[in-house]
């Protein structure tokens, strides 16, 4: 059993819901990121997402573009990344999901991505620029070593087309939020709501929502209709603001409902 | 060479490697609808009988072929011949594009249009069809750009379209590109996005290229009649790839034509400071799709740099990038130098001021054609007109010359 099924098992069979906090790898510094990471684990994250920065991240809004930005600046490249997670591996149970843009990877080759991914002991990939259609060029090599790609469907997708790509499997499915990219927002409208109920009855897998979700309120409204919440930046936002006791206040949010 | 039977883009969208829809799921359903819609389009006669018939009232289509019979006897080479997309509505051949695609959008019900713009040509041509057909229409630019090019943001307020400045990244044209795909994956529902250049998602590539094929189409048959043969060579400069795909496609059949994509080397291939992502780039993935780009070890794009601000965009679209792989097309590179030296001698020879994109394949025209036989034909592809760059010629020449 992968590290994501297990934990998303256990949280099912407890009647619990899931936090994944993201953050971008190499925002304050590439140091940041084991303290950041074991920090999140102890403040109860189900999972962690790690963003790696690219120059061009078109799904994305302007408080993850900045701290991408910010870790460019800092010279954060994909296998200091990599290399990162491997060191804190050890030490941390949750399961880690690099999540990134095409390009890196590509200029990283494929292969030797998943196998480097694998050694350091990633257990997912959130690749917001692949499509299923796309999803042959990276899908085999991913399944061979275990790492789960984390599939999304979106509000646009039709019914037949969320079926399929929850059919393909794998640890749970992100249902975007939006239309839009990531980002800080007042609140959701019914039809999200009626929305995610839909995509929880046909998924499977874990249904974990996320982009445009930023305070406990939000967190509260949106986790009665599926089995937990991404929370990107306005995390970012909190770390910036050197505000901790914000976050485990956040992640402390899907249990009290 | 070339099989007889190019088909290219397949089902997919895949130009052999390149291409692709590398797109957020938020807008598969949107690229998905467009290209059945697009194909619905191309087979409805009344559809075609629009779009014709805008192309010769509004448009001005066809242009002519011109012979630069001043040009060819200063060179002593082959004959030269110019596509004259200097001179439809607009200035520039941008608006056999943004034409088909305003009408595609109305034809969908889509009543708001995005678009990027670079040096504001796009921008202008796509503010023009929004005008003529009353759609609403939004431009995002780069603020560096929108500091370059004041006349044209005006030009495209005055034709009633808003233009936002974009200040992320390098503000210029890859990220007004970026900034117009946030938009659209926000307003999706109503909105279609006209994308200048044949790049981007599937089947946007393909698209922009049938719109401006009938650059290459036109061209191949008044050839014909004035010369009763092909050309031995044609000419097209390349930033996105537009004027060259819709140039080079009804001639990639035809063998003995040899096909030229010229980039812009800015001040040398050598330094930083260029656009040739095909001389100097890799495959990578960018704003939809996979084709040659210029990046860094690590995958993160670098910026573009051209005196010509329409050639200032760090990839090349995925057909161009698989007609490099195949050898069916041969892409070279001109320095800024050497484009402002070539818009010289055509001012002063013909008569004929040509924007800066378009002086990178006169360019590198005057370096073929000396090579050729006096009977051989070469078309140059004038796909502009040079009056937007008057001031940056200016700056650069000084006022005496």
């Amino acid at each position: 059993m992968t590290r994501i099924h297990k934990v998303m098992q256990e949280l099912k069979n407890n009647n619990g819901k899931a936090f994944v906090p993201y953050i971008m790898a190499g925002d304050g510094g590439l140091q940041t990121l084991p303290e950041r990471i074991t920090f999140l684990e102890k403040a109860g994250a189900t999972a962690i997402e790690i963003g790696i920065p690219f120059s061009d991240p078109v799904a994305d809004g302007p408080v993850i573009q900045q701290a991408g930005l910010r870790a460019l600046e800092n010279d954060t490249t994909l296998k200091a990344v990599i290399q990162t997670i491997g060191e804190i591996r050890p030490i941390v149970h949750i399961p880690l999901i690099i999540m990134t843009y095409m390009n890196p990877i590509l200029a990283y080759g494929i292969p030797k991505f998943i196998e480097d991914s694998f050694r350091a002991g990633v257990d997912g990939l959130i690749l917001p620029d692949l499509p299923v259609e796309e999803e042959d060029v990276i899908a085999g090599h991913a399944d061979k070593a275990g790492i789960e790609i984390i599939r999304l469907v979106s509000l646009t997708s039709p019914l037949e087309r969320i079926h399929k790509i929850a059919n393909r499997g794998n640890g749970f499915l992100y249902a975007v939020t939006v239309n839009g990219i990531t980002g800080v927002r007042q609140g959701f409208n019914d039809q999200l709501l009626q929305h995610l109920k839909k995509v929880k009855h046909i998924s499977n897998l874990p249904v974990l929502a996320g982009f445009g979700i930023s305070s406990s309120t939000h967190v509260q409204e949106i986790i009665q209709y599926c089995d937990g919440v991404i929370v990107g930046s306005k995390i970012i936002e909190l770390f910036n603001q050197g505000d901790l006791e914000g976050i485990v206040e956040l992640i402390s949010a899907v249990k009290t409902v | 060479m070339t099989a007889i039977t190019y088909t290219l883009p397949d089902e997919r969208g895949h130009f052999g490697a390149y291409g692709g829809r590398y797109v957020p799921e938020t807008l598969m359903q949107a690229v998905l609808e467009l290209e059945m819609e697009y194909k619905k389009a191309m087979a409805d006669p009344s559809f075609q009988r629009s779009l014709q018939g805008l192309l010769k009232d509004y448009v001005g289509r066809e242009t002519p072929l011109y012979f630069a019979k001043n040009l060819t006897e200063h060179l002593k080479g082959a004959k030269i011949y110019l596509k004259r997309e200097d001179l439809n509505h607009t200035g520039a051949h941008k608006i056999n594009n943004s034409l088909g695609q305003a009408l595609l959008a109305e034809r969908m019900g889509k009543r708001k249009v995005v678009a990027e713009t670079g040096a504001g040509q796009h921008g202008v041509a796509t503010a023009t069809a929004c005008a003529l057909l009353g759609l609403e229409c939004m431009i995002y630019m780069g603020a560096e750009d929108i500091r370059r090019q004041q006349l044209n943001v005006f030009r495209m307020e005055l034709l009633g379209a808003k233009v936002i400045s974009v200040n992320s990244g390098s503000a210029t044209l890859k990220d007004a590109v970026n900034e117009a795909l946030r938009y659209w994956v926000t307003n999706v529902e109503d909105t279609h996005y006209i994308l200048g250049s044949v790049m981007g998602p599937h089947p946007f590539p393909m698209i922009v290229r049938d719109f401006q094929s009938v650059i290459g189409y036109e061209t191949r048959k008044q050839f014909i009649e004035k010369e009763g043969k092909l050309p031995e060579a044609v000419v097209a400069c390349i930033g996105g790839g537009s004027n060259a795909m819709g140039m080079f496609y009804p001639f990639i059949k035809d063998e003995t034509v040899r096909l030229f994509g010229v980039e812009a080397a800015g001040l040398g291939i050598d330094t930083y400071k260029h656009a040739a992502s095909m001389t100097k780039g890799k495959p990578g993935i960018l704003h939809g799709a996979l084709m040659y780009l210029l990046q860094d070890g690590n995958g993160q794009i670098q910026e573009a740099h051209s005196i010509s601000a329409g050639l200032d965009y760090p990839g090349v679209g995925p057909e161009h990038s698989h007609l490099k792989d195949i050898g069916r097309v041969q892409y070279e590179s001109i320095k800024d130098e050497e484009a402002l030296e070539a818009l010289k001698l055509l001012c002063q020879l013909e008569g004929i001021i040509p924007a800066l994109e378009s002086s990178h394949a006169i360019a590198y025209a005057l370096k073929l054609a000396p090579t050729m036989n006096r009977d051989d034909g070469v078309v140059i592809c004038l796909s502009g007109r040079g009056d937007k760059d008057v001031e940056t010629v200016r700056a650069r020449l000084g006022g005496n010359k």
